[in-house]
Formats: C-alpha cells, structure tokens, sequence
C-alpha cells in the first residue's frame, strides 16, 4: 500500500457537519429530483401540468437518458 | 460548505450535461430518427383509424432533437451534479479515505452503475415505438421501483461493507461489499417482471445501437461529472481548511 500514502499527503480533510449538510440536502434535494421528475416522467404516466407540451418537448433526452416514455 | 459544493456540483453538472449532449447528438439522435420513420411506415400500413395519422406536432422534430435534447439532458445533468454534490460533502471524510479527487471518482463511478446501469439491465432505454402505451403507467412504476432498489440495496452494502472491510481488511471487505449489492440486486431483477414489447419487424441493430447510445451518454456524463468535479472540489477544499461554512 506504498502509493495510497502518496495519495493522502496534505489531503486530510475533515467531514463537514451534518448540521451544515441537513438543510442544504433537504431544499436543495428536493428542488433537483423535482427537476428530473420533469424531464423524466412528467405527462407520462403521471401528470402535474395539462396537456402533452412538456413530454414533447423534451421526448428525445427522455428516450436517450433511459426513462419510460410512451 | 455545503452550500459552495452544491453550486459547483449543479455547474459542473452543466458542463458535464454539454458534453453528453453532444455525444446524444451525434450517437443518439439518428437512432431516434430511425425508430420513428420505422413507427411512421407501421402506422402508414396499418391505417387504423385516421384520427390518429393527422396528429398535429405538438413540438417539432427539429425542436425536440435540439433545444429539447439540450435542455433534457442537461437539466438532468445539473440536477444529478447537485445530488451528487451533496452525496459528496456527506461522504467526504466519512467514507473510504482517498482524497477528494479519489473520492469523486468513486461516487461517480458507483452512480452510474446504481442509478443507471444495474436498473437499466432490468428495465433498458428503449427508442420510440418500443413500449406499449397501455403498459406505460406500469413501466414507470417498475422502474422508479428498480431504481429504488438499486439505491437502497447500495446504502445497505455500503454500512455493511464498512464492517466487512474493519473484520477483513479494504479488499476483501470491499468484495464482500459489492457482492452483497449484486446479489441483492440479481434477485429483485430475476423476481421483477419483464416487458417483451419491441413491435414486430423492429431492427434489433437499431435496438443495440440506440442501448448503446443511451450508455454512452451516461458514461460521458459520469466521467466528467467524477473527474472536473473532484479537481474543482479539491481546490475548494484545501483552500478553507479547516472550513467556515
């Protein structure tokens, strides 16, 4: 294990807090799998919008990024 | 400091998502094309009904296989990038000790097999005119429960792994780690049921070259993500230690 020495000198980094870390994961988790909700599964089997707009529009990155899409 | 990883997370995330997208462009896109010529000439020689023939486009081809593609692709990538960002500064320090870069690296080469590979041998990308339409609601449910547990059983190997690796030392611990998410996954995807709904006459060449088109992106985009990541934390990180949020 001689190179996994070289690896970490001067790179001991610390954890950061969770206190630090609740917050942002909650808000910002959220926000960010509402979006992948959109491109990935909005007006497909579930809908939050009317109409077919949003599956269309972004109907080929649903196909190519693997999600069911009709 | 959470907060300053995520930004970087969300815009590498970005960058990452160009770079996919450019690979979808070129490997992806005329495999769509093909599918949908191939669904036009089915619907021509079944003519049934002409309700459906004259469907007005709600939003073009050239849209769809541009400023849709783009912003597809890349709102997903950005959000992915924040996710991962967070996953990060949760594991920084906390789970295995190879520095940020190192650090990166790994999460991003877990992600790609957790969130896309290892779901997508159960459930594969499929191009349009592949899927019935009636089975839709189903396919998603199956899906998103697929990639559930796929999630779940990562968390599961990893605290185990963490005990393994303790009684057995990092490389058998490691092995025992990845065996148990395999073998946990191998089960849910033997037990899942499978969708056989290529139509007939379907090009098989067609289905692989689109499959691998959808891994590729993937692998573009994780590799990026991982690599420009790691070196954008690293320097963050070194430059405010100890942090001050």
């Amino acid at each position: 294990m001689a190179y996994s020495a070289s690896t970490q000198t001067d790179i001991s980094i610390p954890a950061i807090p969770l206190g630090d870390i609740l917050p942002w994961a909650i808000f910002g988790g959220l926000l960010l799998m509402l979006a992948i909700y959109f491109v990935g599964a909005e007006q497909g089997a579930v809908a939050v919008f009317k109409g077919m707009y949003v599956h269309e529009f972004v109907h080929d990155g649903r196909h190519l990024l693997g999600f069911p899409c009709h | 400091m959470t907060g300053r990883l995520l930004v970087r997370g969300m815009l590498v995330g970005l960058i990452a998502g160009l770079l996919a997208f450019g690979f979808a462009k070129i490997f992806g896109e005329p495999q769509i094309d093909s599918a949908i010529a191939f669904e036009e000439s089915m619907s021509h020689s079944h003519s049934h009904g002409d309700a459906e023939e004259e469907e007005p486009e709600l939003v073009s081809r050239e849209v769809q296989s541009t400023f849709g593609l783009l912003t597809g692709v890349v709102a997903y990538s950005a959000s992915l990038g924040g996710i991962f960002a967070l996953v990060f500064a949760f594991s920084l320090g906390r789970i295995g000790n190879v520095g940020p870069r190192g650090l990166s690296a790994l999460l991003a080469l877990s992600a790609f097999v957790v969130l896309f590979l290892v779901p997508g041998m159960v459930y594969p990308a499929n191009p349009p005119s592949v899927g019935d339409p009636d089975t839709i609601g189903k396919r998603t449910q199956l899906f998103f429960l697929m990639l559930l547990v796929s999630v779940a059983a990562a968390v599961i190997a990893i605290s185990a792994g963490r005990k393994f690796i303790a009684s057995s030392g990092l490389w058998n611990g490691a092995i025992k780690g990845v065996a148990l998410y395999l073998v946990i996954v191998s089960i849910a995807g033997f037990l899942f049921p499978t969708f056989n709904e290529a139509p007939d006459g379907f090009s098989a060449l067609l289905l692989w070259k689109f499959r691998v088109a959808a891994v590729g992106i993937q692998v573009v985009m994780w590799t990026a993500l991982g690599l420009i990541f790691g070196a954008v934390a690293e320097r963050l990180l070194l430059a405010n230690k100890p942090y001050n949020a």
